[in-house]
């Protein structure tokens, strides 16, 4: 993974410095809230409903054993022993103190970490896929141009304060894990004709309020011009998007006014002017950033292991984990594993200290001392040889990591929600915890199958409910905390935003909305048939027609 | 005490401004809710401003004026002298677009000094503003930045291509003048240095920290 030399260094310690100072103006009262409200959002520091919420950086999800130590040494010192991984890669803190922040942002330097844009109105974190340089079907590894996007970004000054918060996400596979369509700029790395290296770039795309799919607007663009063409899109952003409501702030909603024809009709004109300029990548400093992720010195193995493969057959359990969690790898003899940060019963995404630690040893004995963070908020140990996974598997189901749910219906994605979040609408974290206890039966979960069930607490969708299979988003009605289900959203190539069935429900009922859905799934799949497919094929009306033919008979 | 950090040859300090901000009167017309109206694909929300405002504008008659691009616009011939003299200076706000300075007036240094101000520091748009007139429009002279300007931007300004910084009067000059060193190698080119890192030093070897 990228490593910093000096000047990356002095960038956070400078950084470091220039908070401390401003957390020390505002406590003084030389800055009022809404002076400092920027400044502290610039640098991850929500102020929430319980305390403060503090958001660090994991630049596309890559962290080292290193640096997960230091989270979880800081989740125990500063906070209450825990963290939660979000779906944004990043990882928060939720109970720092506002005096401590700098002092966290300092220790965080120390392991080439930092809070940078985690929020606020400008470029944040930008994200990717969890399998990025390993994944057998993967045609480009983006990490190395995400790592110099993410330099370009870095307190880029005529983007420091946009109308709404940008982000961009980088993939290079053919099957898109990085939900590139749901993003602001979206870029899928290929190779050409030519074989050269060019991205496809989207615009537009958003989970929040009004969930849209971004629009192409260039179909190949020369790696080189990545800098300067994003330039041209986000200035175009900055001059003309609203900035008279946050609601309508967002590109997509200039693009959608504008249309995508007269956007990008824009942006070229913007382009013709900034393309070879300085900005442009030179082949030396790609060939630089890419050296930070060449492959790990992989061993020489054989594609099989007899002893995994007899573990297998003996243990069921450990068959059933690598069902769900080992992924495929493009070296031989190697795997992939998702460790499971979804339990049942604790709020997904969280893990304790201890379990960060234990993640971090694990990393380093079997996975070269690196991990990612997945935007399903799990931890993904990315480069485990065969013979390893059993062992491994023993280690992390002792410290509740081998939860066998990764890809089915208990491995939800949700949002901190209104337990923790001031934004929020409803409480999140237990609808979760009540759905995974209404299906904590494992056989019936692996029979069930795929599924993407994805809860946010409002509007603004960071639990990316519009493309869950099932999307359940907190509303309020009348000050109550209400729960509105839709159907058919997906990520991936064939991305799809999900369709309301009607009426939201009270939060008692909806695990039993959530099994009545799943009934008639089980009533109508064909034998190769996943959750969506069905959805897709059979449309909504079965299923509204289930879920609210129950609600009515109760009414009467 | 003077609330003003320009630049002089790399050096930021406070010094006097020498500058007479010409405003608009209030108008006559009844106000009306431009809500809803969609100027150039963007709603503003901005009022607008009336042909008496300009109109009745008060010019002062001796010294180095600053009048709103509005006035400019309509009343250009009238200041045809001062221009010569070096005493006319414009200035715009961030909803403004550069382009409709540009085509009043192809050559932007004739004008000793262009400020741009900004109603709410939250406001980017000036950071574009400052970027598109010292690049693309080739304004050489002071560029300023006045308005709601606070400390924490003032960086930014200074990237995106400003020299000079009316600090909100309540504030601080002195204060904010240290916060133009709060990054020493920033990473992207931008208008005060358009080369990025990666061309300024040989990060291949940076461990050391050798241009
Ligand atoms: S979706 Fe809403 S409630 Fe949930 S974390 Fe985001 S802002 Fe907060």
């Amino acid at each position: 993974m990228y490593k910093y030399d000096q000047l990356d260094q002095q960038i956070v310690d400078e950084r470091v410095t220039q908070y401390r100072d401003q957390v020390r103006r505002y406590l003084a009262g030389e800055l009022t809230e809404e002076e400092f409200r920027p400044l502290r959002l610039q640098n991850g520091l929500y102020i929430q409903r319980q305390a403060p919420m503090l958001r660090i950086a994991v630049p596309y999800g890559m962290l080292s054993s290193r640096q997960l130590r230091k989270l979880g040494d800081l989740a125990r010192r500063f906070d209450k022993g825990y963290a939660h991984f979000s779906t944004r890669q990043n990882c928060q803190l939720n109970w720092p103190k506002l005096e401590d922040t700098p002092e966290i942002l300092a220790e965080l330097a120390t392991v080439e970490m930092h809070a940078i844009q985690t929020s606020g109105n400008c470029i944040r974190n930008i994200t990717t896929d969890q399998f990025a340089g390993i994944a057998p079907d993967e045609v480009v590894d983006p990490r190395a141009m995400a790592e110099i996007l993410r330099q370009w970004s870095t307190f880029h000054p005529e983007f420091a304060l946009l109308p709404r918060k940008f982000k961009i996400a980088v993939s290079g596979t053919k099957q898109d894990r990085a939900i590139v369509q749901a993003h602001d700029i979206g870029m899928e790395f290929y190779l050409d004709a030519n074989q050269k290296l060019a991205i496809k770039v989207w615009v537009g795309g958003g989970l929040g309020r009004t969930p849209i799919l971004g629009s192409v607007i260039r179909e190949h663009l020369e790696w080189q011009h990545a800098p300067t063409y994003c330039e041209a899109i986000v200035r175009v952003y900055n001059l003309h998007g609203r900035r008279d409501n946050a609601y309508k702030a967002r590109i997509k909603i200039l693009v959608k006014a504008l249309g995508i024809e007269e956007f990008s009709k824009q942006v070229e004109a913007e382009w013709a002017h900034l393309k070879d300029s300085q900005n442009t990548i030179t082949q030396a400093e790609l060939a630089r950033v890419s050296e930070h992720f060449e492959p790990m010195p992989y061993a020489t193995l054989s594609v099989n292991s007899a002893s995994y493969e007899a573990a297998i057959a003996s243990n069921k359990a450990f068959a059933n984990w690598v069902k769900r969690s080992v992924h495929a790898h493009k070296q031989a003899g190697y795997r992939a594993v998702t460790l499971s940060l979804k339990a049942h019963g604790i709020a997904p995404g969280d893990a304790t200290s201890e379990q960060m630690e234990v993640v971090a040893d694990l990393a380093e004995a079997y996975s070269f001392g690196e991990l990612r963070v997945s935007h399903e908020q799990n931890l993904i140990l990315a480069d485990v040889a065969l013979d390893d996974l059993f062992p491994l598997w023993e280690k992390a189901r002792a410290h509740g990591l081998a939860t066998p749910n990764v890809g089915l219906l208990t491995d939800i994605i949700c949002c901190p929600g209104g337990d923790f979040c001031s934004l929020a609408n409803a409480k999140s974290i237990p609808i979760a915890l009540a759905i995974q206890d209404q299906f904590d039966n494992l056989d019936y979960l692996h029979d069930i199958g795929d599924l993407e069930l994805n809860i946010s607490g409002c509007m603004n969708g960071c639990g990316h409910h519009s493309i869950g299979h099932i999307g359940i988003l907190g509303v309020d009605k009348d000050g109550s905390e209400w729960y509105q289900v839709a159907l058919g959203g997906k990520q991936g190539n064939d991305a799809s935003i999900g369709t309301v069935i009607g009426p939201a429900f009270s939060a008692e009922e909806m695990p039993s909305v959530v099994q009545r859905l799943i009934d008639v799934y089980i009533q109508e799949r064909t034998p190769e048939e996943r959750f969506i497919d069905t959805v897709r094929r059979i449309g909504t009306a079965p299923f509204k027609a289930n879920v609210y033919a129950n609600k009515e008979t109760s009414l009467v | 005490m003077s609330n003003l950090i320009k630049y002089v040859s790399n050096t930021a300090s406070i010094i006097e401004d020498e500058w007479q901000k010409v405003t608009l009167p209030p108008s006559h017309e009844p106000e009306r809710k431009q809500a809803g109206k969609v100027v150039l694909f963007k709603l503003t929300g901005e009022k607008t401003v009336h042909a008496d405002q300009i109109a009745e504008t008060v010019i002062p008659a001796t010294g180095k004026i600053l009048i709103p691009l509005s006035v400019w616009l309509v009343r250009k011939d009238e200041f045809t002298d001062r221009l010569k003299a070096g005493e006319l200076g414009i200035w715009m706000e961030t909803h403004k677009l550069v382009e409709t300075l540009v085509e009043s007036q192809a050559d932007l240094n004739v004008f000793p000094l262009i400020a741009v101000h900004v109603e709410r520091f939250a406001d980017g748009r000036i950071f574009s503003i400052g970027t598109l007139l010292r690049t693309r429009y080739g304004y050489k002279n002071e560029l300023r930045a006045t308005g709601d300007v606070l400390r924490d931007q003032l960086f930014f300004l200074k990237r995106s291509g400003f020299d000079s910084f009316l600090i909100r009067a309540d504030r601080s000059a002195k204060d904010a003048l240290q916060s133009l060193k709060d990054f020493s190698e920033p990473y992207q080119g931008a208008v005060d240095n358009p080369v990025p890192l990666f061309k300024r030093y040989n990060r291949n070897a940076t461990m050391e920290l050798k241009p």
